[in-house]
């Protein structure tokens, strides 16, 4: 095996004590940041050599501050009077979490087969022009609407990828390029059908490309009643990280992804079709992030403009470099980003700017994927590779 | 012993024989003019303005009806299909300048027809498509330069982003422009040695770093921009922008004059490193190693070449270009640093890296394809209201999916690209 392909499992098998100081680091980086920028902080710069001391107490509330916001609005708001304000942000977390696990399984599945899907945001919108048509331009029954919209979206993505399969096996283009560009052109497409009144433009609209609300039947129930919003999504989600533990740890389809993953000469000369195999994984890949596309689009009730794929094909990207590409991992990763969502309003009423989450989030897969780093950091001993 | 796998090219594979794919997407355009904009295109007189009012040589409009030009374009581009597929029955590859030439032809005919009973103005096209390529062009050669010795370099994005950011904050601090770029182009190089460094040392996935910094990097902008940059704009975000300099008698040329010759530093600075780059890529030894060290790392080592310094110093000195690129978004063309404002013209690089073979001035002609296409959108929705102007941004990534699939002809990536080293 060559040194390059160890240090891909080495990402892979991810030992928790490193994820753990990741997480760490990314927080402790994050804080700094945070305190350096808060205009308490920035006020007191003036007076530093006089009271170095107001500012080091600055920055530690501003840091305080900014992480406690994060818990009150992700977990449980311990400040709110009544039960329903006090638990709305776990529900939050769980719903916004949703689509970075399904999308985040979908990546995961490309990984473990040697592919990089980057082109989540293309296939999602993909799925989501299928969708919305379906939700907004048919009408069919309580219930079977829904079903239609979904299995529309997840085969409009699937599709998509599968194209890149076929592209890279047939002519040997690179799936990053391909996928980049797919990305364009999907978002331009979609933004084309959002502007044609006999095709997607909402009733009555104007000039801004922006589709009808999906039809009451085709939406996602709420789970916990109106006065939630989580929806139906995280069963979704939680359900597709089952079937992605079934489909890669025991199936006879898995055993061929991961086994073209690990060796394609090898899986090849045990009689595998590699081409084939990368189509059908760009598919299965795709699949998921569709899965992610149906949520964006049929858990909302106002109309939809091409920025409701909120950049979920390149967020997946960390959950799948967080999650290891498992599926219990990828579960905990989308939680984690998802808490990030959710807790983002309260820490902008703070008045600490919640983009330094983003920043958090960069560092902690950055720390992940580059064990090596990790290692000359803390001078940890080489983890054992099977 | 770590075996190096030499495959044939990352990103596509090499074609040996000329294949049939270029005078078929040739004809397929030659034809889509002749017919569409041509038999049935909109009646009337188009317009033509070739020089602005107060030059020196004034040149008279050029008039001519819509339909007219478009049919007599639309011949020229099927006879320049016919000579390609007359090559390639000789088996011979069809230049790539002859395909310019037709892509020319086939946008001239498109202005003519979204202009019908209405004025193009050619140089202002021309002037602002430059502009909106400076950043594609200067990204596109960080990232050709990285992938020539090897390291594929998906960071772009973040570079041209870092780059932006900098050269307007440090340009507004110290009131200087000229150290706003340069800050652009060291943060930028920085950031480039962090992935030199991860890729080379540490042998961490490229295109994984790669997507990560950009990550990280959009991260710690978006961040600065809400924390600092939106509350104190006065003072760190408003740098204005380098004074557009008319070069005597150049400037004064029909046409390209204004377009090319009445610019600002950033755009005559692209003028300059695109056959720069070319020089020491092609015609120089420290050229001739780095490829060396692209193609086969291995054989470049036995020669006595460090692959591992190599690929650090050009990628470095690849990002300070982008970083220089990233400058031309804000005090070369907008005046002041937006969120996310790179938005997504460092992946457009990556694309043109690829369109234009690895090759410095074929890479800046694919830029330039791109800067014509987001003007050409802008201008159309004004002459001509109505026309799906979705499609037309669309058609550069639609051309560089063609390319990647291997439908231009021979594309081939440096054989060692995206490979880490392992000194066996």
């Amino acid at each position: 095996m060559s040194e390059s392909n160890k240090v891909l499992k080495e990402i892979m098998a991810g030992s928790p004590m490193r994820i753990a100081i990741s997480v760490l680091l990314g927080f402790a980086i994050g804080s700094i940041f945070m305190a350096a920028f808060s205009d308490s902080v920035v006020a007191s710069y003036a007076t530093f050599f006089s009271t170095p001391g107001d500012t080091f107490r600055a920055a530690g509330q501003t840091i305080v501050d900014g992480y406690t916001a994060l818990f009150n609005g992700s977990i449980v708001n311990l400040q709110a009077d009544n039960p329903v304000s006090m638990f709305r942000p776990i529900t939050e977390t769980l719903r916004l979490a949703a689509p970075l696990i399904m999308a985040g399984l979908g990546v995961s599945l490309g990984f473990r087969v040697g592919l990089f899907n980057v082109g989540g945001t293309g296939q999602m919108v993909m799925g989501l022009l299928g969708a919305t048509w379906v939700s907004t331009r048919m009408s069919m029954p309580y219930g079977i609407h829904m079903v239609v919209a979904l299995l529309v979206a997840v085969i409009f993505a699937a599709g998509t990828g599968a194209l890149v399969g076929f592209l890279k096996a047939k002519t040997g283009a690179h799936e990053v390029i391909v996928t980049i560009m797919l990305n364009y052109v999907a978002i331009n497409l979609f933004t084309f059908f959002l502007r044609q009144p006999n095709l997607l433009l909402e009733h009555g609209g104007g000039g801004n490309p922006k589709s009808d609300p999906p039809a009451l039947t085709a939406q996602f129930p709420h789970l916990l009643g109106d006065s939630f919003q989580l929806n139906l999504g995280i069963i979704l989600a939680i359900g597709a990280a089952f079937v992605y533990w079934w489909l890669m740890e025991r199936s006879t389809i898995g055993y061929r992804f991961r086994m073209v993953g690990h060796n394609a000469s090898a899986a090849k000369a045990a009689g595998i079709s590699v081409p084939k195999t990368y189509v059908w994984a760009m598919a299965v890949s795709a699949a998921f992030i569709g899965l992610a596309a149906a949520n964006q689009g049929l858990g909302e009730n106002s109309g939809l403009t091409a920025s409701i794929h909120a950049n979920i094909g390149f967020d997946a990207i960390t959950v799948a470099l967080l999650g290891g590409s498992r599926a219990g991992g990828v579960v905990v990763a989308g939680l984690l980003f998802g808490a990030f969502k959710a807790g983002s309003p309260a820490m902008q009423i703070m008045g600490v700017s919640p983009e330094v989450l983003g920043i958090i989030q960069a560092l902690i897969v950055l720390f992940v994927a580059a064990p090596p780093l990790i290692r000359a950091i803390f001078k940890l001993p080489k983890a054992e590779v099977k | 012993m770590a075996k190096v796998e030499v495959t044939p090219g990352m990103f596509s594979k090499s074609e040996v024989a000329p294949s049939w794919k270029t005078p078929i997407v040739l004809a397929f355009f030659a034809v889509l003019v002749l017919v569409s904009f041509g038999f049935l295109g909109k009646p009337g007189n188009v317009d033509y303005s070739l020089s602005n009012k107060g030059d020196i040589f004034a040149v008279p409009d050029f008039v001519i009806s819509s339909v007219g030009i478009n049919i007599g374009l639309g011949i020229a581009m099927l006879v320049i299909a016919g000579i390609s597929a007359a090559l390639t029955l000789q088996k011979r590859k069809t230049p790539l300048w002859l395909t310019l030439i037709a892509g020319l032809a086939g946008a001239f005919g498109l202005l003519g027809w979204l202009a019908s009973g209405k004025q193009v103005p050619v140089s202002f096209i021309l002037g602002s498509a430059v502009v909106l390529a400076v950043p594609i062009i200067l990204g596109a050669l960080g990232g050709l330069m990285s992938e020539r010795v090897g390291v594929v370099n998906i960071a772009i994005e973040g570079q041209l982003l870092t780059g932006a950011f900098m050269a307007s904050v440090v340009g507004t601090i110290t009131h200087n422009l000229y150290f706003g770029a340069l800050a652009a182009m060291i943060a930028s190089a920085i950031l480039s040695m962090a992935l030199a460094s991860l890729a080379i040392k540490y042998l961490v996935d490229q295109i994984i770093i790669g997507v990560l910094i950009n990550v990280l990097v959009v991260g710690i902008t978006n961040f600065l921009y809400s924390q600092w940059l939106s509350v104190a704009g006065e003072q760190v975000n408003f740098p204005g922008t380098f004074d557009v300099i008319s070069i005597p008698y150049l400037s004064a040329l029909p046409v390209i004059g204004p377009a090319f010759f009445s610019a600002r530093i950033t755009v005559y600075l692209t003028f300059v490193l695109v056959p720069l780059v070319w020089f020491i890529l092609f015609r120089t030894k420290l050229g001739l190693r780095a490829r060396a060290v692209g193609e086969h790392p291995t054989a470049a080592d036995t020669v006595g070449i460090n692959v591992g310094r190599t690929r650090f110093w050009w990628v470095t000195s690849g990002g300070a270009i982008a970083g220089l690129g990233g400058a031309a978004l804000t005090i070369g063309n907008v005046g002041a640093f937006g969120r996310e404002m790179s938005g997504g013209l460092g992946f457009i690089a990556l694309a043109v890296v690829i369109l234009g073979r690895w090759q410095p001035f074929y890479v800046a002609a694919s830029a330039l394809l791109f800067g014509f296409a987001i003007i050409l959108r802008v201008w159309a929705n004004g002459v001509a209201p109505g026309i799906p102007t979705d499609f037309i941004t669309m058609v550069p990534y639609l051309v560089t999916l063609i390319a990647v699939a291997g439908f231009a002809g021979k594309v081939r990536a440096p054989a060692a690209s995206g490979q880490p080293y392992i000194k066996g």
